[in-house]
């Protein structure tokens, strides 16, 4: 019984360190850059972290300068950590970066002529959406309103005409088409 | 319902369907420089060997030249080197070799193996030049203006359709425009 309780104790304890083991394995690729980087002051630390997520590492194009483990994103990880440290602020590092690579290394390009429609065209598209629903409802309504009216102007005047009705029928005829 | 509204939806298809064609045949690992029609980076770099002293780029002032960035590592720079060759036998316009994130020794006994076309061997053992033009993989070539300007990037090794079509015309294109 002592034995069986132990073993039990023991597996847990294999499982838990398996699977913490996995999540260190895995937050640790998910983060390239969380290597030992000190920096003077703490906000700068907090700065880096943040802009690293807001550049593309052009090596390999999908990820960013945290997660990449190009050596390119790491040399770059070491400029940016150079500028933050001579005082650089978040326009200064944006200006180096694409002085060199281009607006492309923005993951929110800038907003000027060229990506106008990138950042626009969505709302253009939405509103052209919205418009045409609108016009194609009301004209559907519409027709069938129009529809309705005119067929019972027609049962009303073949009612109205009928030679072998007595009057009494007509009238009631009317009144259940009038109600 | 004005009948042109109806197309709309198609024409809007035909729009994006358009794009997205267009997008098959674009190579997104090719991204046009920022450099392009801006004063090259400066720099001064250790020659390798490093007994032949040190380059300075502003001694390139007032000639059309081509700056390569390769290493001894990268497999297609192997594929470009007959180019190389050729480009330097064809033209008479300085050839300067960044030698990118390399061991020296490696780099030499790669060139003595498949021969040296380079008029200036340059070591950027750190990549700290390769950094300021904005090298993203290798190897890649500028082609620079009399004035100093950068005038064409290709991204990506030099192979035979790229010589004759892009750059032999603009080193001829450049060496024939007055210094300004």
């Amino acid at each position: 019984m002592n034995s069986v309780f132990l073993r039990l104790r023991l597996s847990t304890g294999v499982c838990a360190s398996a699977l913490l083991l996995c999540f260190l394995v895995t937050t640790g690729q998910l983060h390239a850059a969380d290597e030992l980087v000190s920096f003077s002051n703490p906000e700068h630390k907090v700065m880096y972290q943040e802009l690293l997520r807001e550049y593309r590492c052009l090596k390999c194009q999908n990820q960013n300068l945290a997660d990449s483990d190009a050596s390119l994103a790491g040399d770059l990880r070491r400029e940016i950590r150079r500028l933050i440290e001579a005082g650089g602020n978040q326009a200064d590092i944006e200006e180096y970066l694409v002085s060199r690579y281009g607006e492309f290394v923005l993951y929110r390009p800038r907003f000027n002529s060229k990506t106008m429609i990138l950042w626009i065209g969505p709302f253009v598209l939405l509103v052209v959406g919205l418009f045409s629903l609108f016009v194609m409802v009301r004209g559907k309504s519409s027709a069938t309103r129009h529809k309705n009216e005119s067929s019972a102007n027609d049962v009303a005047t073949a009612v109205v005409l009928s030679p072998d009705l007595p009057d009494a029928e007509k009238l009631s005829r009317a009144r259940d088409l009038l109600r | 319902m004005a009948s042109w509204l109806k197309l709309l939806p198609f024409v809007l298809f035909l729009g994006i369907a358009g794009f997205l064609f267009k997008g098959l045949s674009l190579d997104p690992a090719e991204l046009p420089s920022p450099l392009i029609g801006k004063l090259s980076p400066q720099f001064t770099s250790a020659k390798l060997p490093a007994s032949d002293g040190i380059f300075d780029s502003q001694s390139m002032k007032g000639e059309v030249w081509v700056l390569n960035v390769w290493a001894s590592w990268c497999g297609p720079c192997v594929a470009e080197h007959p180019y190389l060759k050729q480009l330097a036998a064809q033209r008479d316009v300085p050839l300067v070799g960044l030698n990118y994130k390399d061991e020296a020794d490696n780099a030499l006994s790669w060139l003595r193996q498949l021969g040296n076309p380079f008029t200036h061997l340059l070591d950027d053992n750190q990549g700290d030049v390769g950094l300021d033009w904005g090298v993203y993989g290798v190897p890649e070539t500028f082609i620079i203006d009399r004035s100093g300007r950068v005038r064409y990037k290709h991204v990506g090794p030099v192979l035979d359709g790229d010589l004759e079509a892009h750059i032999l015309p603009v080193i001829d294109q450049l060496q024939q425009e007055p210094l300004t």
